[in-house]
């Protein structure tokens, strides 16, 4: 078996960030590290993020930083992976890339821990870069610019020291003096001599400034001092003139302002009342803004509240005083960018990021801490109190969704589309949802009106060519036009010059400034003045098809005349040829006049007979047949579209102009071929199945560029980005007849029809693959199963170290009650300003914002859901009692009980994972489904000796993984009644699939065990195991026998008990119960085979066997951590293995990974990978160069269209 | 074996033991065997960002504190050190 492996949805969870001028030019943008996908965002003039670039690199980025050269325009990136590289990145404006100006080694790959690559800090004025490993390891390279003013990299100096931890590094500011870089670093070296553990206690950390000396080429430990034990981040302050340097050192509760030969100045960070007092406030991410005379900086805590640090110093630099006040409260962040323009783009550990902007940059009346108030008890220092409140300073423009984390995915086709959904259990804590994925984009429905009959066909004209906006909609009926005039309303109007007595077939502008409605009797031409002129049909014949453009119309009559017009100089519409084709056109379509063109070459004509021609509209050969081609089904539809030359820019890559004729098959099939723009011969026929009707096609606006709508049994839009030509279905309904449309209102509309209303939508976020409808949840998704009778989900929730929904009202009631007492005297104004008699009406801290209050770690908060998907309402929510965590969940229907189908839950209770994993037991609970599968009743509870953490329906019976011990039950009246049982299992079963009388059990170390029940002797013994120890995250039964697994470590494998082994077991009587008592090398008799190998990089926490279009092939759909989706397809024959593989390897070649990963080393990060071909790659190979195109293409004996159609191909097979 | 040989090998292993923390030596015990073990692993949680994701959602931390715990947990991976047999 070979697989190709294709991402369907790349990561949307961000691990670092950094923003700059990359671009060049006044606007800043957004550089995200996505874990293996960089990329550039920017937010547009509406202030909605857009994608400029996203690139994969094939490697772990762990860090990111930006630098200028003194007196450059523009930033350049320098990305820290587990490359064992340091990479210096330049945006390329033209092309739209990512150049690679510089890339040395220092070490090993992989994410290690003396190998430097986890740290990065440059020097503020751009002269110096620091990289750094978690343990020993600092490397200082000198940035320097050559005479053609290009960046050099010098060889690396070493700042390293031997048996010291790494927490944080940065670059301190002291303008043009040598470079300094502070770390905090902490020595282990006497405490892992140390028995007592004094040295341990004992152990220190210190702030330790590194300085590069530029005349020596030389880096020295400057000066070294203690601080803080629970000291984690640095961040640099301003110095050279803009501030008093050094830099502030975040610790657990406190800030230190730190610099040499300087005091420390400490405040502590507030805390929020319901804070258990043991935990401490950690900050985990943080943002400089700097103006020309003031900077601040935001801080944010571990639970999400941003706190503003400001520092008073006085003249000679000394820092006299350092106040917290607190800002505001969103969701945890990995990094904050603060950009000039005002906003604040807060990348999000997990759940949606988001962009805000700037209201205010904190007030007065907020609760303080400063260092001047600073008190010192016997305890430690005194702490300050604040709540949270609403957001005051920030106000949100946008939102980016993100999946991350994908805890438990499943796809159905619950709702009876025409492709299954995909149903993913997101997010964490306060945040979880559960999101239902569609592949296709989503729309934005602006406007629906009812009409008075049902259209056939809408149109959509400008009044003139320099008009920015359309000026009326028409609307065809069967024997009537409707004329709607676009203003401030849409209201029908009479005087507009059209015939409303008939149905029309075409509407348009024509020339500079006259509007031309062709109806079946004639071609009304209407001036500008208003003068109309009419042409009549000749005899009884009428116009079935039309196809026109500014300046060419080309009508067909009945019988099959072709006629041609074009305009001439005055502006008269003037017949100059005409043909007689064999038979009734079917369709025909002219492309746009090109640019400084008089006329399009190129007439598409469609016949009945299932040919398609091109004729020529020239002078010289007007009407001549150019080609022919023969297709399987008469065509519906054609649509000339140009994809046009992008000279780069930033939104396309190099691509030559070139027409391609689209084909709308009355079989439903979409052809793509394109159209020599000389000899009009047609090539490079793709074909794309659509729908069950046959494809309408228009042309629309999207982005300022001509693009395709295809409107089969689903709209479907083709259009191009970040240089690739996508054809992505719409979740909309299904559409008669579409136009662009463009108004005040709305600038890239589409206004269609379906029934009888007329609809305006918006097509949003280009380029995503999937839309998503998204279902907020109480607590962490677990693990959830669809019940296809009943179209429900149920879902597990559960979160550690959390309150219950209950506990968390009273508190909450008690704390708005103190607080209206007057204790937190701030507060109590605030509530007074803005809060008068809201509580009541809204939520003053809605969860998904502030989080929730933290618990002792001991406690869990756990419920049990029943969700209709389609209403998307619960229809049933148990909340779980006494410290119980739900776990896992199956459905089983016991063979010999009148109950039906059952719901069994496994739950913990008193779960603690540190220092030990530990319980004090679980249960397994029986539910009854009641009122149609709406509601859960409770039939009994059995109490177990360890945590259920896999259950699993097997003839008749519920098969429960307890720890190492797999037992069968049986349902008794009281309780489940113990069956039979094997304990041999190495850790802890985490998955049990069945199929026939195997079963299939996953450990949660040791990969898959292939079980056998003998029902005669009421036995369960192990047969086959693996060999490589796999911390399964994911599993999946894939055939008798194969198992399809995936570990901690972000691996996704395959496995296959060998076919003699699996015959002999079938055909012993025994079942292989002799060998299996004789065991090998301490595991089972027999070992199953690896046949898939491959390395994802992120950890993958759910396959699934699915098929997302009509009628395609099963692949296997898998979800990963970091929200990314991605499908492994397996190959149906030998040739598209070979070509893909060949395909591979000249791209791994020819195009290096970007940040320095080698990429089949990636790939084969803790396993050789095995008979997976990466797609990822595959698909770069549109954004190289067409020389590399065309010299790779030359090595697989094609061209690169025929790559192109393959790679396009294999992508439509699974999606 | 000539001396000169040994004297080769046995600088070279001094060599990769002061360029590569955890590189191992004859008389290594259990315990520094395992503190290197852990630390390589702590190490590589923190670098492989997916996996302090994955952690983090198990103990409903945030990322951050999850990071900077795994930070502390290397001063010490194993417990205390075994008292020293006196030579």
């Amino acid at each position: 078996m070979y697989l190709y492996s294709l991402s369907l949805q790349r990561a949307t969870g961000i691990v670092c960030a950094t923003y700059g001028n990359f671009v060049g030019g006044k606007t800043q943008e957004i550089v995200v590290a996505r874990g293996k996908v960089l990329d550039i965002l920017r937010p547009d003039d509406n202030g909605k993020l857009q994608t400029l670039l996203s690139v994969e690199v094939f490697g772990a980025i762990r860090s990111l930083v930006q630098f200028r050269l003194t007196g450059s325009q523009k930033d350049y990136i320098v990305v820290g992976s587990d490359s064992g590289r340091i990479v210096i990145l330049e945006y390329n404006r033209e092309k739209n890339t990512l150049d690679k100006v510089h890339q040395e080694t220092f070490g090993k790959s992989g994410c290690r821990r003396i190998v430097p690559g986890q740290y990065l800090a440059v020097d503020p004025k751009g002269r110096a870069v620091m990289i750094g490993a978690c343990e020993k390891q600092k490397l200082v390279y000198v940035l320097n610019r050559d005479n053609a003013a290009r960046l050099t990299i010098s060889s690396p100096l070493e700042a390293h020291k031997s048996h010291t931890i790494v927490y944080s590094i940065t670059g301190v500011d002291c303008g043009f003096d040598n470079p300094i870089f502070a770390a905090i670093e902490l020595d282990y070296s006497e405490a892992d001599q140390d028995s007592t553990g004094q040295a341990a206690q004992d152990a220190q950390k210190h702030l330790t400034f590194y300085e590069l000396d530029l005349g020596l080429n030389h880096v020295v430990r400057k000066w070294t001092e203690p601080i803080d034990n629970g000291a984690n981040m640095l961040v640099t302050v301003p110095g050279g003139g803009d501030g008093p340097s050094g830099v502030l050192v975040c610790a657990e509760n406190f800030v230190i302002y730190k610099n040499q030969n300087r005091p420390d100045v400490r405040a502590v960070i507030p805390r929020r009342t319901d804070l258990p007092a043991e935990r401490g406030v950690l900050i985990v991410s943080a943002a400089t803004h700097k103006q020309k005379n003031m900077f601040f900086f935001l801080l944010q805590t571990e639970y999400g509240d941003i706190f503003k640090v400001t520092l008073d110093y006085d003249s000679n630099d000394h820092v006299t005083e350092l106040k917290i006040r607190y800002f505001d409260t969103i969701p945890v962040t990995s990094a904050m960018c603060v950009l000039k323009s005002g906003f604040l783009f807060a990348a999000s550990e997990f759940g949606n990021h988001a962009l805000y902007q700037f209201q205010g940059i904190g007030q007065d009346t907020d609760v303080e801490s400063s260092s001047a108030n600073l008190m010192e008890t016997e305890e430690g220092f005194q702490p300050v109190f604040f709540q949270p409140r609403k957001l005051k300073n920030l106000v949100q423009i946008d939102e980016v969704e993100s999946l991350m984390p994908i805890l438990d995915m499943k796809v159905a086709n619950l709702f009876e589309e025409e492709t299954p959904q995909i149903f993913t259990a997101c997010g964490k804590g306060s945040l979880s949802s559960l999101r239902i994925l569609r592949p296709g984009l989503a729309v934005t429905e602006m406007a629906v009106s009812q009409l008075p009959g049902v259209p056939s066909a809408v149109w959509t004209v400008k009044r003139s060519v320099n008009d920015e906006f359309d000026a009326y909609i028409v609307v065809s009926f069967v024997n009537a036009t409707l004329v709607l005039s676009i203003g401030e309303t849409v209201e029908e109007v009479s005087d507009s010059g059209f015939l409303d007595t008939t149905p029309s077939l075409a509407v348009s502008l024509l020339g500079e400034d006259s509007l031309m409605q062709v109806h079946p009797n004639g071609i009304r031409h209407i001036r500008a003045d208003g003068r109309i002129n009419e042409w009549k049909t000749p005899g009884k014949k009428t116009i079935v098809k039309v196809g026109c453009n500014r300046m060419q119309v080309v009508i067909a009559l009945s019988g099959g005349e072709l006629i041609y017009f074009e305009m001439d100089m005055t502006g008269q519409l003037m017949e100059i040829e005409k043909r007689e084709m064999s038979g009734d056109v079917a369709c025909l379509d002219i492309a746009p006049v090109p640019e400084g063109r008089q006329r399009s070459r190129f007439l598409a004509v469609g016949s009945y007979d299932s040919t398609i021609r091109i004729l020529s509209l020239d002078p010289d050969d007007c009407m001549q047949i150019l080609s022919v081609q023969a297709v399987s089904s008469p065509p519906e539809s054609l649509l000339l579209l140009e994809v046009q030359a992008s000279t780069g820019g930033e939104d396309g890559a190099d691509h030559p102009a070139s027409v391609f004729l689209s084909a709308g098959l009355q079989n439903g099939v979409l052809l793509r071929t394109e159209v020599d723009m000389v000899t009009g011969q047609l090539s490079d026929t793709r074909t794309r199945f659509l729908g069950l009707r046959a494809p309408k096609l228009f042309s629309a606006l999207v982005r300022g560029r001509r693009a395709m709508l295809c409107l089969s049994s689903r709209p479907w839009l083709g259009y191009i980005h970040q240089g690739h030509f996508l054809l992505t279905p719409l979740s909309y309904e299904t559409l008669e007849y579409a136009a662009s449309f463009s108004s005040d209102q709305c600038a890239e509309g589409v206004v269609a029809v379906a029934g009888d209303a007329l609809r305006v939508f918006t097509i949003e976020r280009l380029g995503e693959t999937f839309n998503q409808t998204v279902m907020p949840l109480r607590y962490t998704p677990r693990k959830f199963i669809l019940h296809p009778k009943n179209k429900t989900l149920v879902i597990l929730e559960s979160d550690m170290g959390a309150l219950t929904t209950e506990e968390r009202d009273t508190n909450k009631k008690e704390a708005i009650e103190a607080s209206g007492s007057g204790e937190n005297g701030k507060m109590y104004m605030d509530e007074q300003e803005n809060g008068e008699g809201e509580e009541e009406k809204e939520d003053p801290l809605p969860d998904p914002q502030y989080g929730f209050p933290k618990a002792p770690s001991s406690k869990w908060a756990s419920c049990i859901r029943v969700l209709d998907p389609k209403a998307g309402e619960t229809t049933c929510l148990l909340e779980l009692q006494d410290n119980e965590a739900a776990l896992s969940l199956c459905t089983v229907t016991f063979h010999d009980k009148e109950l039906g189908t059952v719901l069994a839950v496994g739950t913990s209770k008193d779960l603690k994972f540190w220092p030990r994993k530990e319980s004090t037991g679980g249960f397994i609970h029986i539910y009854r489904f009641v009122n149609e599968g709406r509601t859960l009743e409770l039939v009994h509870k059995t109490p177990v000796d360890g945590v259920p953490t896999a259950l699993c329906p097997f003839q008749g019976r519920l098969l429960v993984g307890v720890g190492q011990i797999l037992r069968i039950y049986d349902l008794g009246k009281r309780k489940l009644l113990r069956k039979c049982e094997n304990k041999n299992f190495p850790n802890t079963i985490t998955a049990i699939h069945t199929y026939g009388d195997r079963i299939y059990v996953g450990d949660l170390q040791e990969s898959f065990h292939y079980v056998k029940y003998r029902r005669d002797e009421n036995q369960l013994y192990t047969f086959a195991d693996d060999s490589c120890p796999r911390w399964l995250t994911a599993s999946l039964h894939i055939d008798f026998d194969t198992m399809a697994g995936a570990d901690k470590f972000g691996n996704i494998y395959f496995m296959r008990l060998p076919q003699d082994v699996s015959e002999e077991i079938e055909d012993d009587p025994t079942g292989g119960k002799i060998k299996w008592e004789q065991g090998r090398l301490n595991g089972a008799p027999n070992k199953v085979e690896e046949i898939i190998q491959f390395h994802v990089g992120e950890v993958v926490t759910s396959l699934q066997k699915a098929s997302l279009i009509p009628g395609g092939g099963e692949c296997v759909l898998y979800g990963t951590v970091m929200g990314s989706v991605g499908a492994l397809l397996p190959f149906s024959s030998r040739e598209d293995v070979d070509f893909f593989s060949h395909l591979e390897m000249h791209l791994r070649q020819e195009n290096p990974p970007l940040c320095g990963r080698d990429h089949m080393a990636f790939r084969s990060a803790y396993f050789p990978v095995k008979d997976v071909i990466d797609g990822d790659l595959c698909e770069q190979y549109p954004t190289l160069s067409t020389e590399l195109q065309r010299k790779i293409a030359d090595e697989l004996d094609r061209t690169p269209g025929e790559i192109l159609k393959k790679l396009e191909d294999i992508r439509n097979r699974i999606i | 074996m000539q001396a000169s040989d040994r004297f080769n090998i046995n600088s070279q292993l001094e060599h990769l033991q002061a360029k590569y923390v955890g590189t191992g030596h004859a008389d290594l015990n259990r315990f520094e065997w395992a503190v290197n073990i852990q630390r390589d692993s702590y190490a590589s949680y923190i670098g492989h960002n997916p996996l302090l994701a994955y952690f983090a959602v198990a103990e409903n931390e945030s990322i951050g504190r999850e990071r900077y715990n795994f930070m502390q947990k290397m001063l010490l991976p194993c417990g205390l050190p075994p008292e020293r047999e006196e030579d």
